[in-house]
C-alpha cells in the first residue's frame, strides 16, 4: 500500500472562523477509510479541498507517485486526475435517464468537441450495463433518475463516481436516510470498491462504520484528534469527550 | 412531478432521426409551408399572398431560428442571455454594409459615368461616401467600410463579428464563474452598450439613422421586390431547417446531456471532470453565430436595420418567446416566436380590429404589450413547459 494523497498542514478560515487548522492526513491505495467528527469538524471542508472546491490558506495537498501538487488545479482537472466525489445530498441529474447518467460519467475524453461526435461504443454499453448490475440498478436503465427513491439515487451516484473509474473515492455521507438493507447494500458496494482504489468516507453513524471494518480517522476543530481501528478510536478520551459522550 | 424521458440519446443505440421523429415532423411541416408559401406567392405562382406578407413570413423563419438558437443556450444551457438579438444585429449590420455600399457604387458609377470622362476610381470611392454619410454630416468612408465592397468579406463579417465578440465576452463572463441573473445582467449591459455605441455618429454605421434601402440587392436590382422576396424566404426556410437540423443533433447526444446538466447543476458537472466554462462558450459562441446568420437573412427583408434594434428589449422579447413557446424543445422555440412574433405584427400593424365595449375603446397597438405580459406571467405560472408543452397531451407516452 503506497500513499495516494498525502494533506499536510492545511488550514482555511472562513470570515475569521477556522474551519481547518493545520490538519494533514493520508491515504493509501487501495485503502477503505472511515472519518468521523461532530458537526462542524472540518469534513466536508476538507472534501472541498481535495476535490479543487476551496483553495486553503495555507499548507500542501500532494497526489500520486509524480507528486503532483493539488492546490494547482481546478475541479474538472482534479476530476479527470482521478478523484472521484459523492455530495451528502444525492445529486444526479434527475431529468435525465439512469443511462444518460452513467453515460456521461463513463471515463472517456471530456473536451465538448470529443463530446460533440461521442456516439457509445459497445464496450461503454456494456460498461454501463455491469456498472447498473453492481450498484443494482440494472432494470432501471432507462427510467428517469427523479423517479428513482432516495437510496436509489444514492447508489446511482456511487455508480458514477465508480463509472469515472477514479483512484480515490471521497463519499459524504452515504448512508443517510437509507433503510436497513440499503445501508448493507451500500456497505458491500463501497468495500468492493475499496479492493482496488482508496476509499474514503464520511459518516457519522457509528453502525455504519463498524460494519465497514476499516481504519477510522475522527476530526475535531479542523484538525485530526485521533486514528486507528474503531475500537481504539472508540476507548480515547478526548474522542468520547468531544464526540461519543455528547 | 412528471419527467420528460428522451430515449433518444447516444448511449442508446438509434439512429438520430429515428429516435428524433420530431426533427423529421419539422422538417416536412416546413418544406410544405415553403411549397404552400412559394404556390400562393405573387412572384412564382398564384398571387394569393402578397409580397408584402411573403416578407414577414420571411423574417418570422429568421427569427424562429434565433429562437431556437436562444432555446438552446437558455433553454437546454440554462445561461438566460439577454443578448442575443445584438448578435443578430450585428450581422444584419455586416450584411447591409455590403447592400448599401455595392447598391450606391452601381448607382454612382451609372451616374458618372453619362459624363465625357469616365470617373476615377477614387471619385467613385468618394462619392460613395459623400451619399452614405451625408446623413451625418461626413464625407469620409470610415475604416470599417474598408471592405464593404467586398461580398465575400462581409459574409465573413456576418459569421466572425457576432462569433469573436461572443467568444470573448463569453470567456471574460464564464472564466469568471458570472451565472444566473448577473450573467443575465452583464449580456444586458453588453446590449445596451453596443446599442448606444451605433446610436453614435461616428461609430462610422450612420448613427440613428442605420443602414436603409437594404431591400435592393446589388445586380439584381432590376428584379422585382416579388421575386426578390420568394429568394431570401427559401433562403430563410433552408437556414431555419438547416440550424433545426444542427441544433437538434448538438442536443440529442451526450453534449445535449452535458449542457442539460450543466443547466441542472453545474458545480457536479465539474466534479465530474467537465470543463463546464469551455461547454458553456461553446454554446454561447455557437448560438451567437446562429443568430448573426438569422440576422443578415433577416434584415435584407426587412429593408432597414438600426440601432434601436439592437435595444434590450429585443433580447427580452425573444426570451419571451421561448418561455411561451416551451424551453427545452426546439420546436416549442420555433412555435413561440411564430406565434408571439405574427400576432403582434397583426396586433400592432392595425390588421385586428379594435374592440369597442361602448365605456372603453380596446385599441390594440396599445394593449398589445399588456397582453403579451399577462400571457408571459400566465405561461410562466401555469404552463412552464409552455405552448410545445401540449404536444406531450398529443403523444401520450408509450409505458
Amino acid at each position: 500500500m503506497s500513499t495516494l494523497l498525502e494533506v499536510s498542514g492545511v488550514s482555511v478560515t472562513f470570515d475569521g472562523f477556522r474551519a481547518i487548522n493545520n490538519l494533514s492526513i493520508a491515504i493509501g491505495e487501495p485503502e477503505l477509510r472511515a472519518v468521523i467528527g461532530p458537526n462542524g469538524a472540518g469534513k466536508t471542508t476538507f472534501m472541498d479541498i481535495v476535490t479543487g472546491k476551496t483553495k486553503p490558506d495555507e499548507g500542501r495537498v500532494i497526489w500520486g507517485e509524480r507528486s503532483v501538487n493539488l492546490l494547482k488545479y481546478s475541479e474538472s482537472q482534479i476530476a479527470k486526475m482521478g478523484i472521484g466525489r459523492k455530495f451528502q445530498k444525492p445529486t444526479v441529474f434527475e431529468d435525465q435517464s439512469v443511462r444518460d447518467n452513467l453515460a456521461m460519467a463513463l471515463a472517456n475524453k471530456r473536451g465538448p468537441f470529443s463530446v460533440l461526435v461521442w456516439r457509445a461504443t459497445d464496450r461503454d454499453r456494456a460498461r454501463i450495463e455491469e456498472l447498473a448490475e453492481e450498484v443494482g440498478l440494472s432494470d432501471r436503465l432507462d427510467d428517469s433518475a427523479g423517479i428513482l427513491s432516495h437510496g436509489q439515487k444514492q447508489w446511482l451516484e456511487i455508480g458514477m463516481l465508480l463509472a469515472q473509474d477514479p483512484r480515490l473515492l471521497l463519499v459524504d455521507e452515504p448512508a443517510a436516510g437509507m433503510t436497513p438493507a440499503e445501508r448493507e447494500h451500500t456497505t458491500d458496494l463501497l468495500k468492493r470498491a475499496a479492493r482496488t482504489r482508496a476509499v474514503m468516507v464520511i459518516e457519522h453513524d457509528m453502525e455504519f462504520i463498524r460494519r465497514l471494518e476499516c481504519r477510522v480517522t475522527v476530526l475535531h476543530e479542523g484538525a485530526v484528534l485521533a486514528e486507528g481501528s474503531l475500537d481504539h478510536v472508540t476507548k480515547n478520551q478526548q474522542v468520547i469527550d468531544v464526540y461519543l459522550g455528547r | 412531478m412528471p419527467f420528460d424521458i428522451p430515449r433518444n440519446t447516444a448511449a442508446t443505440k438509434r439512429s438520430f432521426l429515428i429516435s428524433n421523429p420530431s426533427v423529421l415532423w419539422f422538417m416536412g411541416l416546413l418544406g410544405l409551408f415553403t411549397i404552400g408559401v412559394t404556390v400562393l406567392s405573387e412572384g412564382f405562382g398564384l398571387g394569393l399572398i402578397s409580397t408584402n406578407l411573403v416578407k414577414i413570413l420571411g423574417m418570422t423563419l429568421c427569427l424562429c431560428l434565433i429562437a431556437i438558437a436562444m432555446d438552446v443556450v437558455w433553454g437546454y444551457c440554462g445561461i438566460l442571455s439577454l443578448g442575443h438579438f445584438a448578435f443578430f444585429g450585428l450581422g444584419g449590420y455586416a450584411i447591409g454594409m455590403w447592400l448599401m455600399y455595392a447598391r450606391t457604387e452601381i448607382n454612382i458609377r451609372e451616374s458618372l459615368g453619362r459624363g465625357t470622362i469616365p470617373p476615377t476610381e477614387l471619385e467613385v470611392s468618394e462619392a460613395v461616401a459623400a451619399q452614405i454619410f451625408g446623413v451625418v454630416g461626413s464625407s469620409e468612408l470610415p475604416l470599417i467600410w474598408s471592405f464593404a465592397g467586398s461580398l465575400p468579406f462581409q459574409l465573413a463579417m456576418v459569421v466572425l463579428v457576432p462569433g469573436l465578440l461572443a467568444l470573448v465576452f463569453g470567456w471574460l463572463a464564464f472564466r469568471s464563474r458570472v451565472t444566473g441573473v448577473y450573467l443575465s445582467i452583464l449580456t444586458q449591459a453588453m446590449t445596451l452598450a453596443l446599442s448606444l455605441y451605433l446610436f453614435q455618429n461616428d461609430t462610422g454605421l450612420r448613427g440613428n439613422n442605420g443602414l436603409s434601402g437594404l431591400q435592393n440587392i446589388p445586380g439584381a436590382l432590376h428584379v422585382p421586390q416579388a421575386v426578390i422576396s420568394m429568394w431570401f424566404f427559401w433562403a430563410s426556410a433552408f437556414a431555419l431547417g438547416a440550424g433545426y437540423l444542427l441544433f437538434a443533433w448538438v442536443v440529442s447526444g451526450k453534449f445535449g446531456s452535458v449542457i442539460r446538466a450543466i443547466r441542472d447543476n453545474e458545480a457536479r458537472v465539474r466534479f465530474l471532470g467537465y470543463n463546464v466554462e469551455g461547454y458553456k462558450l461553446f454554446v454561447f459562441t455557437i448560438t451567437a453565430i446562429v443568430s448573426g446568420i438569422a440576422g443578415a437573412l433577416y434584415y435584407p427583408q426587412a429593408g432597414i436595420i438600426n440601432p434601436a434594434e439592437i435595444a434590450p428589449i429585443a433580447s427580452i422579447y425573444l426570451a419571451v418567446w421561448v418561455a411561451i413557446g416551451g424551453r427545452g424543445r426546439l420546436y416549442g422555440a420555433v412555435i413561440g416566436a411564430a406565434f408571439v412574433s405574427l400576432l403582434s405584427s397583426w396586433l400592432t400593424g392595425g390588421g385586428a380590429p379594435n374592440i369597442d365595449l361602448g365605456f372603453y375603446r380596446i385599441v390594440w397597438t396599445d394593449w398589445w404589450l399588456v397582453l403579451l405580459g399577462l400571457g408571459f406571467v400566465a405561461v410562466t405560472l401555469f404552463f412552464p413547459k409552455g405552448m410545445g408543452g401540449l404536444f406531450d397531451y398529443l403523444v401520450r407516452k408509450k409505458p
